[in-house]
């Protein structure tokens, strides 16, 4: 075998290269060769086919994306914004959270169980490298039907993946979301999402300074995981087979992990680590590139010292290896000694494979010759930006005017409503969650099927700083909205995540977003994508909610079969006293049940067209963010004023789901009427910026003051209580048919 | 007089000691933290070991754990009559160790499973559940994919015949284990495992919607303040 070296690149300049195997375009090859002033080593290609890889260079989406930026509101939160590992927010009191949502789609549907485990793996790593301790994990999932074949082979093994490495990793996983749809059979969407806290002035970055310091890489020994590409690679340049058929998805190690989180809080603690970056994407190639790009400039490695699982390993492949649970960082000379005594007690392997250096290249060699010298900002931070032609799809204007208005509506509204209640995107998801640990740690307050997850900061790390804050997450996404309207659909993921975030007290502060779409090749998938991006950045804007990271997963499509736009949005609310946080639903008897915001005839995309009718056209329901703003206003401070017993946001299937979920969170019953003079719209619109607050009678009237200061409507429906659920001249349907209903569907269809 | 000291005992993986840590401080004890490779139990006058994947529960659960440095010292104080208590990953480590006798294999469902379930006090003459009364019905959180507790016919004639059962599920067995049992004692009483966590559900803000982890931690106490 022959190594290529520099020398030999060189000597060589006319020997084929299998860029095109490797997914680079000629004209992205040409421009290597330009940038080198000769043909890249095979190392050097495979460092450059990664880093453009759409994956870790963005170059499809970056010029959509900068509005997140240009775009974005003044906020005095924010920390640190896009563009590192993850973002990272004030929480007040010397606090700071950093959150970020990643997606792990194909590789969940090509083996379930370690697609989805490495999703968790690589989130809690991007939360970790940011100088935080992981506090919490969640996920939004999309399937195929419910009752479709593949899903029953995807699902349980999605959830195991998640359930097992989450649980084993010591991380409560306190909601997100499960969604059916035939859209996404054959591409399911794993969106795998992590938060962390750490004290203000403890943030870490990506970034190699200083001459002379060392770079060291620890955890799990690098091994041929998810290196399809650079197999094809040293197959097609040393004509060997033997590396050929290796498995391309990465197999997960929570131990290692679990290890490396308590190892990784000990060294910040001890202050021993310059910068950090954990090995994603890409690996040794992103890690190396990434942090001497932003730090002094250059790095000099000695590849052949990484440790390795597998000794036949090329250099070509340990650069695109994706093996879990290793991390890098930068440490000056005075304090390697106790960076690896704290390794070592931890059991984890590390090793100094390199160098920090000014010379502005990144240099590695194997055995003593000259494989890779490069500047890694090209690599890193100049890779190609592509500006894709998109157009409205071919479709979408009779899609639009398809409205649901022609559709029957039905006679019995109590079988409506329980056949809502029990189709699979609105039952109990108790399946799946009950295989997630969501009491880990001891600091979670609320989780699902609460609308956020809320957790207590305080004793989040031991001997910190007391404090009565708390966080808030929730995630949402509504495909079906977005494909109807792609700008309003993603305006109503931000709204519904930011409502639940507001229902629990918390005022939420900043996004996060997983912006999952077909291939960007496709005019119209990117005209999906376009327009999402610009409703989401507006939306923003107007919510004073800047987006501090996140992940785009493009390709998602079988064929010239797309799924539907799913952008998925993440919010973090902040919650003074955690202490005042709202439960969902009804809490105890005697309240008085209160619709808050304005129902209008919006049945575009929703549940009830969907379940009853197979049916998607018309509108998705209109945005009404000034309106969601107000409710927010509202919702927290009616919740720091103690005014509310129980909340619960109005989304799917509308008022009449969200009384049946208050009713069943305990068991609480209720009497209501109906406001309108259409049962039917009341019930099972969905109009946005609603919610459904509960109040003790004695404190109705300041409640319904502080509506009216705020402008926001304020109905009185009713009273909670009793075993069944109530509406006055239209239905009445005990408790326990309701649970009956809700809690048979999954294990129905999954055992 | 010095608050009575309890040992957390941390493996690499162990996930509940911070819970543990707390409930013994709510409780009005001292929390001392034991660390596996390091053989010294501190003079600690009682033992918590928590829940979690020590060692990843890579070959068996608890089947590495048991042969840690610390565990030279725990085994032959807890024969000689120190209280220990192990919950979920404690008690599968208690029983790989002989300090308790059968087995946890993986659940009848075959699921990892979370969620807050009925469990009935048993036995109350042991140091770790004086405080509740004979027959009380509590609520604590399970979370384990192993937790179908098994053991010979003779052996679980014995442990029933010896009121040595200490909890058992009620309203649903959610593993499938013999007998409904949730947890045990040793013959002598002074070492308990059981499935169920009760450092999850001592505080009202948190964890489970109970409180009755805390009977655990104050019958510790009383028994440590009156020794």
């Amino acid at each position: 075998m022959t190594l290529d070296t520099v020398k030999r690149a060189e000597e060589t300049p006319e020997e084929r290269q299998p860029y095109a195997e490797l997914g680079m375009k000629t004209d992205e090859y040409e421009r290597v060769r330009e940038i080198l002033g000769r043909r890249p080593t095979s190392s050097e290609l495979a460092i450059y086919s990664v880093m453009w890889s759409e994956h870790c260079s963005y170059k499809s989406s970056k010029v959509h994306l900068r509005q997140f930026g240009t775009k974005a509101p003044v906020s005095e939160a924010l920390l640190v914004g896009m563009g590192e590992n993850a973002g990272v927010v004030d929480v007040g009191d010397g606090w700071a959270a950093t959150f970020k949502i990643e997606s792990h789609n194909h590789p969940s549907y090509v083996e379930p169980h370690q697609g989805a485990a490495t999703g968790v793996g690589g989130i809690v790593r991007d939360i970790m490298s940011m100088g935080a301790r992981p506090i919490a994990v969640m996920d939004a999932l999309r399937f195929g039907a419910a009752d479709a074949p593949d899903t029953r082979r995807v699902l349980p093994g999605v959830v195991e993946g998640i359930s097992h490495y989450g649980n084993c990793l010591g991380l409560p996983n306190i909601g997100g979301e499960v969604v059916f749809d035939p859209c996404y059979i054959g591409n399911p969407l794993v969106n795998a999402l992590c938060v962390g806290l750490l004290r203000k002035d403890q943030i870490k970055l990506a970034t190699a300074p200083g001459p002379g310091n060392k770079v060291v890489l620890f955890g799990a020994l690098t091994g041929p995981d998810g290196i399809g590409g650079a197999s094809v690679l040293a197959s097609a340049t040393f004509e060997d087979e033997s590396h050929a058929k290796r498995p391309s998805v990465q197999v997960g190690d929570p131990f290692m992990e679990k290890l490396l989180i308590e190892c990784c809080l000990e060294l910040y603690q001890a202050d021993v680590v310059v910068g950090i970056q954990d090995l994603g994407a890409a690996g040794v190639s992103c890690a190396t590139t990434e942090l001497a790009a932003k730090g002094t400039g250059g790095m000099d490695v000695r590849l052949d010292l990484v440790p390795l699982r597998d000794p036949s390993l090329r250099p070509e492949e340990i650069l695109m290896s994706e093996s879990q649970e290793r991390m890098m960082a930068v440490v000056t000379p005075d304090d390697i000694d106790a960076f690896m005594a704290i390794c070592a007690k931890w059991d984890i392997p590390a090793t100094v494979i390199g160098e920090v250096t000014d010379s502005g290249r990144l240099v590695m060699t194997w055995h003593g010759e000259t494989i890779v010298d490069i500047p890694p900002g090209t690599a890193a931070d100049e890779g190609p930006v592509y500006e894709r032609p998109f157009h409205e799809p071919a479709g979408q204007a009779a899609l639009n005017a398809d409205d649901p208005a022609r559709l029957d509506r039905p006679a019995d509204l109590r079988a409506t409503l329980l056949r809502l209640l029990g189709s699979p995107n609105l039952a109990s998801k108790e399946w799946v969650t009950s295989q997630y640990d969501r009491y880990v740690r001891g600091n979670t307050v609320l989780a699902q099927p609460a609308d956020a997850g809320v957790l207590r900061i305080s004793e989040a790390m031991p001997g910190a700083e007391e404090t009565t804050r708390g966080i808030a997450l929730a995630t949402d996404g509504n495909g079906r909205y977005a494909r109807l309207d792609p700008y309003a659909g993603a305006q109503l993921a931000l709204a519904e995540a930011y409502r639940n975030v507001a229902v629990t007290g918390a005022k939420p502060l900043a996004v996060t977003n997983c912006l999952n779409f077909g291939s960007p090749e496709d005019p119209e998938v990117m005209w999906q994508f376009a327009e999402a991006v610009r409703g989401l950045a507006d939306a923003c804007k107007t919510l004073g909610v800047p987006v501090t990271g996140g992940n785009v997963s493009f390709y998602n499509q079988t064929g010239t079969t797309a799924i539907h736009p799913t952008p998925v949005v993440g919010v973090l609310g902040v919650i003074d006293d955690v202490a005042a946080r709202v439960p969902s639903g009804f809490t105890g008897e005697g309240d008085r049940v209160v619709l808050l915001g304005e129902t209008e005839q919006e049945f575009g995309g929703s549940e009830w067209a969907h379940v009853v009718h197979g049916h998607l056209g018309g509108l998705p329901p209109v945005a009404r963010l000034e309106s969601e703003r107000d409710l927010a206003l509202v919702l927290t401070e009616a919740a720091s004023r103690g005014l509310l017993t129980g909340s619960h946001d109005l989304s799917d299937g509308g008022l009449a789901i969200a009384l049946a979920e208050a009713c069943l969170s305990r068991g609480v019953g209720c009497t209501v009427s109906l406001t309108g003079d259409d049962a039917f719209v009341d019930l099972f619109s969905e109009s946005s910026a609603r919610a459904l607050v509960t109040v003790r009678p004695e404190s109705f009237d300041a409640f319904a003051e502080l509506c009216a200061a705020h402008e926001v409507p304020c109905y009185g429906l009713g009273t909670t209580g009793g075993a069944s659920l109530t509406v006055e001249g239209v239905l009445e349907i005990p408790v326990a048919e309701l649970r009956e209903t809700h809690e048979a569907t999954l294990p129905g269809i999954f055992g | 007089m010095s608050a009575a000291r309890v040992g957390v005992v941390t493996f690499p993986g162990t996930l509940d000691d911070q819970d543990a840590a707390r409930a013994v401080r709510h409780a009005g004890g001292e929390a001392v933290p034991l660390w596996h490779a390091d053989p010294d139990l501190k003079g600690v006058d009682a033992v918590f070991l928590p829940g979690g994947f020590s060692y990843g529960d890579y070959l068996r659960c608890g089947a590495i754990s048991r042969f840690a440095p610390l565990m030279e010292e725990l085994i032959p104080a807890a024969r000689a009559g120190l209280p220990v208590l192990g919950t979920c990953n404690g008690f599968q480590i208690l029983c790989e160790a002989h300090l308790l006798p059968g087995a946890l294999m993986r659940n009848a469902g075959l699921h990892y499973i979370c969620r807050d379930q009925g469990i009935r006090v048993e036995s109350t003459t042991t140091p770790w559940t004086s405080a509740f009364t004979e027959g009380q019905e509590i609520v604590l959180p399970i979370k384990h994919g192993e937790g179908r507790y098994v053991a010979d016919q003779a052996t679980l004639e014995a442990l029933e015949a010896g009121g040595q059962v200490v909890f058992r599920y009620v309203g649903g067995n959610p593993n499938g284990s013999l007998n409904d049992i949730a947890g045990i004692r040793n013959e002598a009483g002074n070492i308990v495992g059981l499935m169920p966590h009760p450092e999850h559900a001592v505080e009202d803000l948190t964890g489970a919607p109970s409180t009755d982890g805390r009977g655990f931690f104050t019958s510790i106490l009383k028994k440590l303040v009156n020794a």
